[in-house]
């Protein structure tokens, strides 16, 4: 019989080989669309399906050259920078006021902001539509940028509450004493304290405004269609696209994944209204 | 000059009273003690001092001057506070000096004071330390730290050292009252502790249910409680109480009986006391003496001791149910269970009437 | 220093000037109500105007293609939304796609959670490739199974079947809406897993230490202690995810189209077809509030039965 140690290592070894396999399985697709980016295009359409080949960049090269690649990368910067930009000046002094100055509305007031993220999109689409048709929005950055503003400032205005809250008063107390005013309080304590959190709330408008598509596959065409518009193009192609879509595909995804690794930890609580941190 | 002076002073949190009606004059240079159970409005006061509460009636006066309605950085105080709200993201130095900076004061004259001060709390080897690589003690000496540097009127410390190990806080007792000397500064301090407000304190204020009990000095509180609740509250282990009624009240005392038909005669001033009523017998554990059950007036079933080393302390059933401490020499050996006779100094004892009020002593003869 | 400020201001009256408390405070309650109010505002606009005009424009006959007349016909839109083919397979599927993703992804991502939680070589990186298809874009999901993955000749699956002997299926043309769910699915089960994997770390070791002494092995710890402690963040997966899953667009936008027929169209994609396709506002519009109230709907079973949780937390 196996000792109670041996027992343990081989749990361990078991659990790992099992959680190793699941995380292979899932991550299979990204991993597969990443080999095939360097593939040419018959070798990716090659079948049965090649996993030994020599790599080339002339996917990449391909669509660098293709300027309309570029437009569509500016586009997705532009919008997901500046709408992130213009949620945390709303937000922010939003969550502020909320966390330290509750009153007997502050927990309706969010309760209700978490709802106007339950609107289904399709509910709006029509005046949004004409909406943007008649003020000359359709098409345009500036279109995009407000309604990603609208649709994220629910979770970021959630999130920053929940960080402010975990801030202890009495550090806030003691600034008062120590003769601060309020704006100093906010400056020079405030946000020097709530910078992790803060960030953490930046990074996750950033990764919900650039994979956002529903909104930026219909009201966009070609002027301001950002990534997911031109992947979406490859649906109906012509020719053999597989290599390329994989490459446009990887470079898409690419800063958000890592954006995604590296604050994990953090996005939980914003994805899930702070009820799990 | 440091002297405070709080008149009628109340405070209601969406109309519950939380202060009833506070007077209290504080002296420049005393150490101040506010010491109670929980929820008896201590915090609340010291709070109300420092203008982190708005106040909803009374006044307050520092130096002849109102600043009841004033902001907190301009009343010239400063605060430890209990969790010592050090500011997370700045060194031990910038803590230090944040005030100071805040209020504009020249960089050379803040290095100086931060330095004098950090001498004094012996921190000069931790000022570029952030607060989340110090002990617990280290972190409340830069929270004192904090206060010292500002020179401030009076200093006002809520609860500092409750989040402390044991050993920690004896240690950090001492300190407190040496600062104290070597500062010669005016301090408010408040804790549940009552060996703290023993010990650290010139003057106690006892506070119970938003009301003052009593103000004194330490002693002055263990020796002439006002009433049953400071008797209790003050001095450990507790005093002990017989509920008893009057049989007799005379120039020599007040003859009482307690249950178990034990008599008594305790030297006070019965004032205008009658047969029959009510009162309370207060008695502390040094000024009772454990002997042969024949030999005593009162008996009672020992069942705990407590062997401190000096001393012992058993703690004795009664026929009421009333317990009683008594404190007994270190080598005193008590068998649970056994009966004993209990012996009263009925000199230092205490009588309280029926609403609690302490009867004064007689002079002695 | 400060007795000249304190006399200075009892001079002017210190109750007008922002040192007292009264007036500090009473300043707060003002800057603080002006600090909300700009994103209430705005989201209020966000809701109430488009909504507005949503419910106008179903009540009346209009449709881009022949704009001018637009005469009010009341409840007609309604009718002729519901009554249209493709509502009640709009419908159906739906419900189908979201009641088959959310059991999938809870009970995958509980598994895979609790799997994590233990302690072996290379956790880390096993954890961030659990995790990543929650943050590739929708489009690029979409496309990558279906002609990567899924593709009947040349994808991976085809693959796979035939290295076992079998035919290769045809997913979309087979089993559209299975490719769909599969697609989903993938997407939201790493969601799953990073919300519970998260909460897991919560849990109390010495909760499953005293159950060990108490006699429990693996499989009662994970029922009597695991599970109640997961429900929580069991139930705020399920909210979330339903809010999202009753509006999945972008896969089947770019896949199928809806097709085969009706067999990939759900309600979101439906009101689409209707008003970016066939112009017919009057109608998008009556199907979009049905959907917004069938949302509701789901809200409001939702936060009846788990939705307290989510702020009680604070």
């Amino acid at each position: 019989m196996l000792t109670l140690k041996q027992a343990r290592q081989l749990r361990t070894v078991l659990l790992g080989t099992l959680g190793w396999l699941v995380a292979l399985i899932i991550f299979f697709p990204i991993f597969w669309m990443i080999l095939t980016s360097f593939k040419t295009e018959i070798e990716a359409f090659s079948s049965p399906p090649q996993l030994f080949f020599m790599p080339t960049l002339e996917n990449y090269i391909e669509i660098n050259s293709r300027s309309s690649y570029l437009t569509y990368a500016w586009n997705s910067v532009v919008v997901s920078f500046g709408s992130t930009f213009i949620g945390m000046l709303l937000a922010v002094p939003a969550a502020y006021s909320m966390a330290f100055f509750e009153t007997k509305r502050t927990k309706s007031t969010l309760l209700w902001m978490l709802s106007t993220k339950m609107l289904p999109p399709v509910g709006v689409l029509v005046p949004i539509y004409l909406l943007f048709k008649d003020f000359g929005l359709l098409d345009t950055r500036t279109g995009l940028i407000i309604i990603y503003t609208l649709i994220n400032l629910p979770i970021m205005v959630w999130m920053i509450y929940t960080y402010f809250k975990e801030i202890p008063k009495d550090i806030l107390e003691a600034a008062r004493l120590d003769g601060a005013t309020p704006i100093q309080e906010i400056v020079r304590v405030l946000l020097p304290i709530s910078k992790g959190g803060l960030a953490s709330t930046v990074l996750l408008a950033l990764i919900l405004s650039w994979n956002e598509a529903f909104w930026s596959l219909n009201l966009t065409a070609s002027t301001a269609a950002p990534l997911t518009a031109l992947v979406a193009s490859y649906s109906s192609p012509e020719g053999l696209f597989w290599a390329k879509l994989s490459a446009v595909s990887t470079l898409a995804c690419a800063p958000i994944l890592i954006f995604g690794w590296l604050s994990q930890k953090q996005l939980v609580r914003g994805l899930s209204f702070g009820a799990v941190k | 000059m440091s002297d405070l002076k709080i008149t009628n002073l109340k405070k209601s949190f969406d109309n519950v009273d939380i202060i009833k009606g506070i007077d209290l004059e504080i002296n420049d240079h005393e150490f101040v003690v506010f010491v109670g159970p929980s929820g008896c409005g201590k915090s609340t006061l010291l709070r109300l001092i420092a203008g982190l509460e708005e106040v909803t009636s009374g006044k307050i006066e520092l130096d002849d001057v109102e600043i009841t309605d004033t902001a907190p950085a301009k009343r010239d105080l400063a605060m430890v506070f209990q969790t010592y709200a050090l500011y997370p993201h700045m060194t031990v130095r910038k803590n230090m000096s944040f005030a100071l900076d805040l209020a504009g004061i020249d960089k050379a004259e803040v290095d100086a004071k931060v330095s004098d001060a950090a001498k004094i709390l012996e921190l000069d080897h931790l000022l570029d330390r952030k607060p989340k690589a110090l002990s617990g003690g280290q972190r409340q000496r830069v929270a004192i730290g904090r206060a010292i540097v500002r020179h401030p009127k009076i200093f006002l410390f809520d609860e500092p050292l409750s989040n402390l190990d044991a050993a920690l806080r004896v240690q950090m007792r001492l300190e407190l009252a040496r600062l104290h000397q070597d500062l010669n500064a005016t301090m408010i301090y408040v804790t549940h502790d009552q060996v703290e407000a023993m010990t650290l304190a010139d003057k106690v204020v006892v506070l119970n249910g938003g009301h003052i009990e009593q103000v004194g000095s330490p002693l002055e509180l263990y020796h002439h409680p006002v009433n049953k609740f400071v008797a209790g509250f003050i001095g450990t282990p507790k005093m002990g109480f017989l509920e008893g009624v009057v049989v007799s009240v005379n120039e020599a005392g007040v003859e009482i009986t307690v249950s178990g038909g034990s008599q008594f005669l305790v030297p006070v001033d019965g004032g205008t006391l009658q047969a029959g009523e009510v009162i309370t017998l207060g008695v502390r554990p040094e000024h009772i003496t454990v002997t042969e059950p024949e030999e005593s007036a009162y008996q009672g079933r020992l069942t705990v001791s407590e062997h401190l080393g000096a001393d012992t302390y058993c703690y004795v059933e009664t026929d009421s149910g009333e317990p009683l401490t008594v404190r007994a020499p270190g080598d005193f050996e008590g068998r649970y269970g056994k009966m004993v006779g209990l012996s009263f100094d009925l000199q230092h004892s205490h009588l309280f009437d029926a609403q609690g009020k302490a009867l004064p002593r007689l002079a002695k003869a | 220093m400060s007795i000249s400020n304190l006399q200075v201001d009892k001079a002017t009256g210190a109750e007008g000037s922002a040192s007292s408390v009264k007036s500090q405070n009473r300043q707060k309650s003002r800057i603080s109500l002006a600090m909300v109010s700009p994103s209430v505002l705005v989201l209020l606009v966000w809701m109430i105007v488009p909504l507005a005009m949503t419910i106008y424009f179903s009540l009346i006959r209009y449709n881009l293609l022949y704009p001018g007349d637009e005469p009010f016909v009341g409840l007609e839109n309604y009718y002729y939304f519901l009554t249209d083919e493709g509502f009640a397979a709009g419908a159906f599927n739906t419900l189908y796609l979201v009641l088959s993703v959310l059991a999938i992804s809870v009970i995958f991502g509980v598994l895979i959670a609790v799997l994590v939680d233990n302690d072996f070589w290379g956790r880390g990186i096993v954890r961030v490739l659990l995790i990543s298809p929650f943050f590739i874009m929708p489009t690029v999901t979409a496309l990558v199974w279906k002609n990567l993955l899924l593709h009947p000749v040349s994808g991976v699956f085809a693959a796979v079947w035939r290295f076992f002997g079998a035919q290769p299926v045809d997913w979309f043309a087979e089993y559209p809406m299975g490719a769909i769910i599969m697609i989903v699915s993938w997407q939201w089960v790493p969601f799953a897993v990073l919300l519970l994997m998260t909460a897991m770390q919560s849990l109390d070791q010495e909760q499953k230490d005293a159950a060990r002494l108490d006699g429990a092995g693996p499989l009662a710890i994970f029922w009597h202690i695991t599970l109640p402690h997961l429900m929580r963040p069991i139930a705020v997966v399920v909210m979330i995810e339903t809010i999202f899953l009753l509006s999945v667009f972008a896969e089947i936008f770019t896949t199928t189209g809806g097709g085969p027929g009706y067999a990939t169209t759900n309600l979101a994609f439906l009101i689409y077809t209707q008003a970016l396709l066939q112009f017919d506002v009057g109608m998008a519009s009556a199907g979009g509030l049905v959907a917004v109230i069938i949302a509701n709907i789901a809200a409001f079973i939702l936060i009846r039965i788990i939705g307290k949780n989510l702020t009680d937390k604070q």
